[in-house]
Order: C-alpha cells, then sequence, then structure tokens
C-alpha cells in the first residue's frame, strides 16, 4: 500500500503497540492481558508494518523467521511446566521465587512461552498470506 | 573367524533362544509334579489387570518348543540366507516373533495374552513379506494381516466378555470357574468372539486361505511359523480356555466339524501339490484340523492326543520345512517332478527326511505312531465317532502319501522329468544338524514315552482342567484292538495313495480348483473396499468450501434439534427486564452487521459487516465485566478482517447469488436452534462451586488477582499448553499449504 501518512504513522505505532504488548503480558496477572493478549498486540505492531511497506520488509524488521519464534516459545513453556520437576512437584506446578521483594514465577515464563507462540503464529500466517497475494 | 556366518547378527539370537530353552529346562521338575510357577506385577492397577505370567504343563511345552525349535531354525537361518544384506533385519524379526510367541503362551491375564497376540500378528507379518520387493509376498502378508488382525478384535471383545463374565482377567482365576461362565448369558458371544480369533489364527476352514499363500516368506520362516508357533496360537487359545468353555455342545459340534473338515480338505489339497513347500503347507493345516477336532472332545484319550500330536508335529515338521529348504538351496527347486536319486548327494539331509517321515507317517517307533494310536483312541471315545475316526482315518492316509512324497521320492527314486542340471552336495551341518535333531527326537520320544509323558504330555493334560492321573498311557504296544487295526489300515491306504498319486494328481487339482475359496475372492474384496472409499471420498470430499460448511452446520442443526427433541426444553422464559438503550445499540450493530455480510455483493463490504458484529460482540463482553474475553475478541477480530482481506484480493470477484431458499433455511435453522439452546442454558441452575474455588484460590494459592490469566497459566496451564501447541501446529500447516499453492502458481521464489 502505497500511503506516506501509514508509512509514517507506522513507524511510531508498531513500536508502541510492541511495548504496549510487553506491558499488557506483565500486567496480566493481576490485571485485564497476559500472554495470549500481548501476542495479539505483538503481532498488529508488525502486520502494520506489513501493510505499510510489504512482508519482505517486515520479515527482516523481525529478524527471526515468526515460525520458528512459535517453536521457541513451545519450547520455553514446556521448559516452564518442567522446571517443577526440580522441586519434585508435578508438570506446570507454578514456583515462585522472591529477589528482594520482586516476585518471579514459572509461570511468567509459561506466559512468556504463550506471547512468543501466539505472537509467531498469527505473523506466520500473515506474512505467508502477503506473499502468497 | 566367527562361528556364524553373519557374525553377531547370526549368533546372538541362537545363542539367545537356547539360553531362554535351558532356562526353560529347570521347569521341568516341578511342572511335572502338577505345580505351576507364577510371577505377576502390577500393570495397569485402575484396572485390575497385572503382568502375570504362569508357568504350567501347556505353556512349558509350548515355551520349550518355541525357544528349543527357535535356536535350530535360527542356527539354520544363519546359513540359509548367508551373506544376505538385510540378515540384522531379519534375525530382529524372528527373535521379536520367537519372544512375543513366549510371551503368549506364559500370559496369565487376558489383556496380557491379547498384547502378546497381536505381537505376534505383527512380527509374522513382518516376516512373511520379508522378500518385500516381490509384489505377491507383500500381497499375501498383508492377507495374512487382515485374516488374523481382524480375528485377533473379535478375539479381544470375546476376551473382554469373558473377564466381565468372570469379574477377572487372570485367567488362571477364570479357568477355575469353568462352570459358571458355561451358565453365564455371555457364554454364545464368548464362544462365537474367542473362536472367531482362534480360527482365523489357526487357519481352519473357511479362514485357511491365507495360510499356503504366507509361504511366500524364506523357508526357515515358514518352519517356525508354521510347525510350532504362530498358527498353533489359535490352537494353544483353544486349549488355555478349554477348562472354561468346552464341553457345551456348541464348542463341540464347531471344533469337531471344522477340524474335520479342514483336516480332510487340507490333506487332499496337499496331495495336489507339486511344490514340496505348498505340500507341507498344507499338511500344517491338516495337523491344525486335528488338534483342533481333539480339542472339541473331552475324554481324556483326546486330551493326551491332543498333547502328544502337538510335541510330534513340531517335531516333524519343523524337520521336513527345514530339509525342504536344503533341496531348495542345494539344488534349486522344490518341485517334485524334477528332484529325485539325490540321497547319495545329500546323505545327512537324507537321514532327518527319514526320520521325520517316518514320524509323520505314524510307523512304529516313532513318536508319531504313539500319536496316531492315541488320536484313534481319541476319536472312538467321541460322541461322534464314525465322523471323527473317519476324518482321522482319511487324512492320516494321505499323510503316509505326502510323507513318502516329501522324504522318500526327492532322496531315492529317479525324478520324473529327468536328472537335475546341477549337481547338488550337501548342506553345511548348521543346516542338516537342525533337522537331524529334531527327526532324533521322534525316536528318543519313540522309544522311551514315558520320558514325555511324565514332563509334558500329562502337565499338559493338567492344564486342560484333568487330573494328572487321567492322562491315557503312551505306549508302543497297547496290544491288539481297534486302533492298531486303524493303524495298519492306515498304512495300506496310504501306500495305495502314494502308488496311485503320479497319475491321479493332476485329475485331484482339476476337481479341487473347481471349489469356491475365499482366496479367489480375496483381491475383489479389496478392490472394492478401494472402490468404495473412492465413491465414499468423492461424494463427501468435493473440495468446494460452501459444500463442507452447509455438510458441517446441518450435521449441528441435525445433532442439535434432535437432542432437543429427544430430551425436550425446559420453559423458556424471553424478558428484557434490565435492557437498556446502550444494549440496543449493540444490539442494532450485531444484527445490522450480520445482515450486511449476508446480502452484500461485494466481499470488502461482507467483511466489514462481520466486523461490526464481533466488535458489538466484544462490546457486549465489555458491559458485562468480561475485560480479558473483550479485549482478545476485539484484537482476534481485527486480525481476522487482515487476515480475510488479504486472502480476498486472490478471489475472482464474487457473482451475485441471489436468494437462495436452502442456504436460507439452514441459516434460520442454525440461528433459531442455538437461541433456543442459549436460553435453555440460562433457564439451568448455575454451578458456581468451580467459579468460587478459582475466586478464593487465585490470590493465596496462585499469587494472582486475574483470575482468568492464573486459570490460564496456572490452575489449567496443561490445557494452555495442549492448546498452543495446537495453534504452532496450525500455523505451521497453514503456512506449507500456502508455500505449496504458490510453487504450483509459478511464483517468485
Amino acid at each position: 500500500m502505497n500511503s506516506v501518512i501509514l508509512m509514517a504513522g507506522s513507524r511510531v505505532l508498531a513500536g508502541l503497540l510492541l511495548i504496549f504488548s510487553v506491558y499488557m503480558l506483565l500486567r496480566g496477572h493481576n490485571l485485564p492481558g497476559g500472554g495470549f493478549i500481548g501476542g495479539l498486540i505483538g503481532a498488529t505492531g508488525f502486520i502494520l508494518h506489513a501493510i505499510a511497506a510489504d512482508a519482505a520488509s517486515a520479515r527482516r524488521a523481525l529478524r527471526a523467521p515468526p515460525q520458528s519464534i512459535a517453536v521457541v516459545g513451545l519450547g520455553i513453556a514446556l521448559a516452564a511446566g518442567a522446571l517443577s520437576a526440580f522441586a519434585g512437584d508435578a508438570f506446570l506446578t507454578g514456583q515462585w521465587l522472591y529477589l528482594a521483594g520482586l516476585p518471579l514465577s514459572s509461570v511468567l515464563v509459561f506466559d512468556i512461552g504463550v506471547y512468543l507462540v501466539v505472537f509467531g503464529a498469527v505473523l506466520t500466517l500473515v506474512f505467508a498470506l502477503e506473499e502468497a497475494v | 573367524m566367527t562361528l556364524t556366518r553373519n557374525g553377531w547378527a547370526g549368533l546372538a539370537p541362537v545363542l539367545l533362544a537356547a539360553a531362554l530353552f535351558a532356562a526353560f529346562l529347570p521347569a521341568l521338575g516341578p511342572v511335572s509334579r502338577g505345580e505351576a510357577l507364577v510371577w505377576a506385577a502390577p500393570w495397569v492397577p485402575g484396572l485390575g489387570i497385572e503382568l502375570a505370567f504362569r508357568l504350567d504343563g501347556l505353556g512349558l511345552t509350548f515355551a520349550l518348543l518355541i525357544c528349543g525349535i527357535g535356536a535350530l531354525v535360527l542356527l539354520y537361518s544363519d546359513s540359509y540366507l548367508a551373506g544376505h544384506p538385510q540378515y540384522a533385519r531379519f534375525a530382529l524379526f524372528l527373535t521379536g516373533f520367537m519372544l512375543s510367541m513366549l510371551g503368549l503362551v506364559l500370559a496369565d491375564d487376558l489383556i496380557v495374552l491379547f498384547v502378546f497376540w497381536e505381537l505376534t500378528t505383527l512380527t509374522s507379518y513382518l516376516l512373511i513379506g520379508f522378500g518385500h520387493e516381490a509384489a505377491k509376498s507383500r500381497r499375501n502378508a498383508l492377507q495374512a494381516l487382515f485374516v488374523t488382525g481382524a480375528g485377533g478384535l473379535a478375539m479381544l471383545a470375546g476376551l473382554n466378555l469373558l473377564g466381565m463374565a468372570a469379574g477377572t482377567t487372570r485367567i488362571s482365576e477364570i479357568l477355575a470357574q469353568g462352570d459358571a461362565i458355561r451358565q453365564s448369558a455371555l457364554y454364545v458371544p464368548i464362544l462365537v468372539l474367542v473362536l472367531a480369533g482362534a480360527l482365523t489364527k489357526s487357519a481352519q476352514v473357511p479362514f485357511h486361505f491365507w495360510l499356503p499363500n504366507a509361504m511366500a516368506a524364506p523357508t526357515p520362516v515358514s518352519a517356525y511359523l508354521h510347525s510350532a508357533t504362530m498358527v498353533k496360537a489359535g490352537v494353544y487359545l483353544m486349549a488355555r480356555l478349554h477348562p472354561a468353555l468346552s464341553g457345551t455342545p456348541g464348542w463341540f459340534w464347531t471344533l469337531t466339524l471344522l477340524g474335520a473338515a479342514t483336516a480332510v480338505f487340507a490333506s487332499l489339497q496337499s496331495l495336489r501339490q507339486t511344490d514340496l513347500k505348498q505340500a507341507l503347507a498344507w499338511t500344517t493345516l491338516m495337523a491344525l484340523g486335528t488338534l483342533t477336532l481333539l480339542l472339541g472332545q473331552s475324554s481324556s484319550y483326546a486330551l493326551t492326543a491332543f498333547a502328544t500330536f502337538l510335541v510330534v508335529h513340531s517335531l516333524y515338521k519343523a524337520a521336513l520345512f527345514l530339509v525342504v529348504g536344503n533341496l531348495d538351496h542345494e539344488a534349486g527347486t522344490r518341485e517334485i517332478g524334477r528332484l529325485g536319486a539325490l540321497g547319495r548327494a545329500l546323505p545327512m539331509t537324507a537321514l532327518a527326511a527319514a526320520l521325520a517321515g517316518l514320524s509323520m507317517a505314524g510307523l512304529p517307533p516313532f513318536l508319531g505312531f504313539i500319536g496316531k494310536e492315541l488320536k484313534y483312541a481319541g476319536g472312538l471315545a467321541s460322541a461322534l465317532p464314525v465322523l471323527a475316526t473317519g476324518a482321522l482315518l482319511l487324512a492320516n492316509a494321505m499323510m503316509v502319501a505326502v510323507a513318502a512324497a516329501v522324504a522318500l521320492g526327492p532322496f531315492w527314486r529317479r525324478p520324473a522329468e529327468g536328472p537335475l542340471e546341477t549337481s547338488p552336495h550337501e548342506a553345511p551341518p548348521a543346516m542338516w544338524a537342525g533337522p537331524a535333531l529334531l527327526g532324533l527326537g521322534g525316536v528318543v520320544f519313540g522309544l522311551a514315552p514315558w520320558l514325555l509323558q511324565a514332563g509334558l504330555v500329562a502337565p499338559v493334560v493338567q492344564s486342560l482342567g484333568r487330573e494328572l492321573e487321567d492322562t491315557a498311557e503312551l505306549t508302543l504296544w497297547h496290544g491288539v484292538n481297534l486302533p492298531l487295526g486303524l493303524s495298519l489300515a492306515t498304512l495300506a491306504l496310504g501306500i495305495a495313495i502314494y502308488v496311485a498319486l503320479p497319475r491321479g494328481r493332476a485329475r485331484l487339482g482339476a476337481a479341487m480348483d473347481r471349489l469356491p475359496g475365499l482366496d479367489r475372492g480375496w483381491d475383489g474384496f479389496l478392490d472394492g473396499l478401494r472402490r468404495l472409499a473412492e465413491i465414499q471420498t468423492d461424494a463427501i470430499q468435493t473440495g468446494r468450501l460452501r459444500f463442507y460448511l452447509a455438510a458441517s452446520f446441518a450435521t449441528v442443526a441435525a445433532a442439535l434439534g434432535g437432542t432437543m427433541l429427544a430430551r425436550g426444553l425446559p420453559p423458556l422464559a424471553f424478558d428484557l427486564a434490565g435492557a437498556n438503550w446502550v444494549l440496543a445499540v449493540i444490539a442494532l450493530l450485531l444484527i445490522g452487521g450480520a445482515a450486511l455480510a449476508a446480502v452484500s455483493s461485494s466481499r470488502l463490504a461482507a467483511i466489514a459487516g462481520l466486523g461490526v458484529s464481533g466488535i458489538a460482540l466484544s462490546l457486549v463482553f465489555l458491559l458485562f465485566g468480561a475485560l480479558d474475553v473483550a479485549i482478545t475478541q476485539l484484537l482476534v477480530e481485527t486480525l481476522v478482517v487482515v487476515l480475510v482481506a488479504l486472502a480476498l484480493l486472490r478471489l475472482p470477484k464474487l457473482k451475485p447469488l441471489g436468494f437462495r431458499p436452502a442456504a436460507a433455511a439452514l441459516s434460520a435453522a442454525i440461528g433459531g436452534l442455538v437461541t433456543a439452546l442459549l436460553l435453555a442454558v440460562l433457564e439451568t441452575p448455575m454451578d458456581l462451586r468451580l467459579s468460587d474455588w478459582f475466586g478464593a484460590a487465585s490470590w493465596p494459592e496462585a499469587h494472582g488477582r486475574n483470575i482468568v490469566n492464573v486459570i490460564l497459566v496456572d490452575f489449567r496451564a496443561i490445557d494452555t499448553f495442549g492448546e498452543i501447541a495446537v495453534v504452532v501446529v496450525a500455523a505451521i500447516s497453514a503456512y506449507a499449504l500456502l508455500k505449496g499453492t504458490r510453487g504450483t502458481s509459478g511464483g517468485t521464489s
């Protein structure tokens, strides 16, 4: 699409959408948000770029192939679930660690995996569709 | 230098089989005293299934035959297939088969028994199809797999019913309550289903056709599968369940009639063959028919005869198959007419053939003679003495003729079609040692039958539900009685058949060819299946998206409507209390968007209409406090519009379809039914226990305040994991599809 306004706008908006998506991911445990929503928002950022410029440019900006991102996300979710084995708990039992009052958990790692899966899968589809046209 | 031709792949399986044989020998002591060795470990405790094994007379007899003949056959194969590029694979299959068979005969649990039963089916499929380059070999392996596999499924149902009737899957406990099972209402289905498995596996008429075809396998496989093992699995099953199922008219008539028919039919087929291996294959069927017939009876003579003939047959049949393998290997042919006068060239093979052949013909002092006398005694004690004894007499007489044709003709008579061009010489020791040893077994046990009686036959009779002392005596001389007279008649008739055979064979073959058989219909049956699949696929898979959608929606409508009609609906209340103008606007947006999508003739407008509906829906979620769902709905709706808009650019321009009554009716039905369903759901009192628990536990147990997210990533994280795995698979599949179509349309790199 040859639209100068969209091109110029997408540079700012894509970055904002990505930052917002991480914000949604991190706040998800206590407020509306989470990996699924975050992943969708993050994907929207790149889709905007792909529509404004083209899929090849969006792929370059992404650097890694989206299908690999999705698979890595699945691996991270699996690893987060397997972590509980070290504590002797069942698969996917949440593990918590407090670093100077900052709560860290395997649940967040799992959610990051979900984020990457949704992000990668949606972009895989959209890029492939764009290029197929 | 190694001991075997194929290195470790040749040696290791032989050592394993021999070691197992040696390991089973000490069990002879306790088993011959009537004890059983039991080993069990929990397997599926929730269903009461144990990995249970039990070594009694029947199991031990089979185990010794399996391991002993297995070791000899593996040793033989090493030379027979010396230097075969896939020998390791062959040895693996054969060893796997041996271990499956061993598990089958030792299993003391119905489910364990079934698992090993199917393992023998699978491994024998691999063995029969070992020469997989030949289409015939593949066809016959598949045929054996289908016939025995179908029987196995029926058997699984039968075994489950048996387990239900008895209240346990432990075989030894089931056998102890035979009377209760015979009186159970489930007895007839159990009998039919279990026999379906046993009779297909043991190739009884009319399921016999796969067995001669299975001779496509290399000769050692035939010697092993078709002497002691695979085909005897069916016989084993009938023997194992004899105490629980036998003694009824259904059992007696089925086994006696099918056994007799198989024995006589197979003997006739055997006589007409000119290929030695085929002739032996059919005599195997004859033996299986005989064993089935004997198992149909309940007299101790018949059961003793069963136990004895089981051993006799395994010894001579394995030996003769290996002898035919030697002839094939050294002379290059198995045709009766071309083989002859090889006795001097292959002296040890000829000796082994003579020993085994005399036992097969049932001459004294061989074990075969004792077996035959007992068979006649068992036949005479039957409730159908004339039929049983007559069938046995005919089959045995023909066995005499086949034994002479296999063991005598190739070695001592002049070949009918002139001498061979090649000059064969004796096979290596590993190839004649096995058959000679097996043949020798027939003499040793014939001269000292009490060894066999105490060690194996009496415990087998005990496994069949009798006492050790009930066993009939194994002896060469019973005095002048009817069985002896029948033996003499058998011999005379057999010699007469052998003399008449060369002239009568062609005429017999022509007559047999006119008989109907399932093998002829087999390929037609498979083609029919394939055609049916084609017709079905053509009808269902039209490749038109509109058809798929209509079919899916029609199915949903039928299921929903059918359920509602059958179950009835609670009274539906439709009240607008609590409605306000915001909701009214949202509802209008929803309806308007959907209507636009339905009537628009522009694709873009239709998508925009769908988007309006979706966003209005997310507003509904928002108004009722489902924030996470609303956000997700909004994002998904946005993405759908983007995706569909992208796909749209590829599609041709929309042709106006006009009003389609069928589509309108289907849409109206789905809309109406879903509305009714939702209203009915609202009428059902809601169970809030889970929601309350999640709400209460979210913060203390999972340190999170957003219940939706806590459920997704913590309480029900394994569901989420499954879902994201599906997402990844779907994305990759769609990617492959899109890239694939681009390639065919000649796109860019």
